[in-house]
């Protein structure tokens, strides 16, 4: 009972006397808002060019080197005259 | 499609502009409890509103329903607890002059007492929000209605003493 009059007694001195709202907070808000948002797509555009780039460079390293095919031997010497 | 995305904008626009002009008051004063702040001398509040904003307003199309209202207190209070260790004063800030009813307060002790008594926020759910146990929260909360309530007169040398004991 004591414990909620101290409550109320504490709620009623945080309610007194709010702060003048600045005009231009709305503003303020919007401008930082789309400034964050404007570099949240420009991460994500430079994410996705990094992996398309990745993909490129492996497709192109693939396609030249063929690692999936058997390297000629080099150890054995050539068969011939027999 | 460009003009449907333009009409999209326009609404969220308008929505957002409602939602800032309803709670943007209310945010402003809980900002302001909670760097103690004078209440016509609060550029940390304003600032820390401004930036909880903007990131409600970057997240307003992901909301879903979820109320916009407890997604920038939230940030208000996590950026709040983050940051609440530089107003020990650097090296090159001095300490701003504390004003307002919890002056007498630490950042933490603040931050606690108005989640809890002027957003109405449960104990478990404080704690959760802030990542301490609820046991800890609830000793901070006692702590900081204690220093509230005592009379004024000798409490700023006691505030004192008191936060010098457990250090």
């Amino acid at each position: 009972m004591a414990a909620m009059r101290r409550e109320a007694t504490v709620r009623r001195l945080l309610e007194q006397s709010p702060p003048p709202v600045p005009p231009d907070l709305h503003a303020d808000a919007v401008r930082r808002g789309a400034r964050i948002l404007r570099r949240r797509t420009l991460a994500r555009r430079v994410l996705w060019l990094l992996l398309l780039a990745t993909t490129v460079a492996f497709t192109v390293w693939a396609l030249t080197s063929r690692p999936w095919v058997e390297p000629p031997s080099e150890t054995t010497p050539p068969l011939t005259g027999w | 499609m460009r003009p449907r995305h333009a009409s999209e904008n326009a609404l969220r626009a308008r929505e957002f502009e409602a939602y800032v002009a309803g709670a943007g008051g209310r945010l402003l004063h809980t900002a302001t409890l909670l760097t103690a702040e004078p209440r016509d001398a609060n550029p940390r509040a304003r600032r820390l509103l401004a930036l909880s904003l903007a990131h409600t307003y970057a997240c307003w199309d992901r909301l879903h329903g979820e109320d916009p209202y407890d997604h920038t207190r939230q940030h208000l209070a996590t950026r709040f607890a983050r940051g609440a260790w530089h107003q020990h004063g650097g090296l090159l800030r001095s300490r701003p002059r504390p004003g307002g009813p919890l002056a007498g307060l630490s950042p933490q002790e603040r931050l606690v007492l108005v989640l809890r008594l002027r957003e109405g926020i449960a104990e478990e759910q404080t704690a959760a929000l802030l990542g301490l146990p609820a046991e800890r929260v609830r000793a901070v909360f006692n702590r900081a209605m204690a220093t509230v309530l005592r009379p004024p007169g000798p409490p700023a040398p006691a505030v004192g003493g008191a936060r010098a004991v457990p250090s």
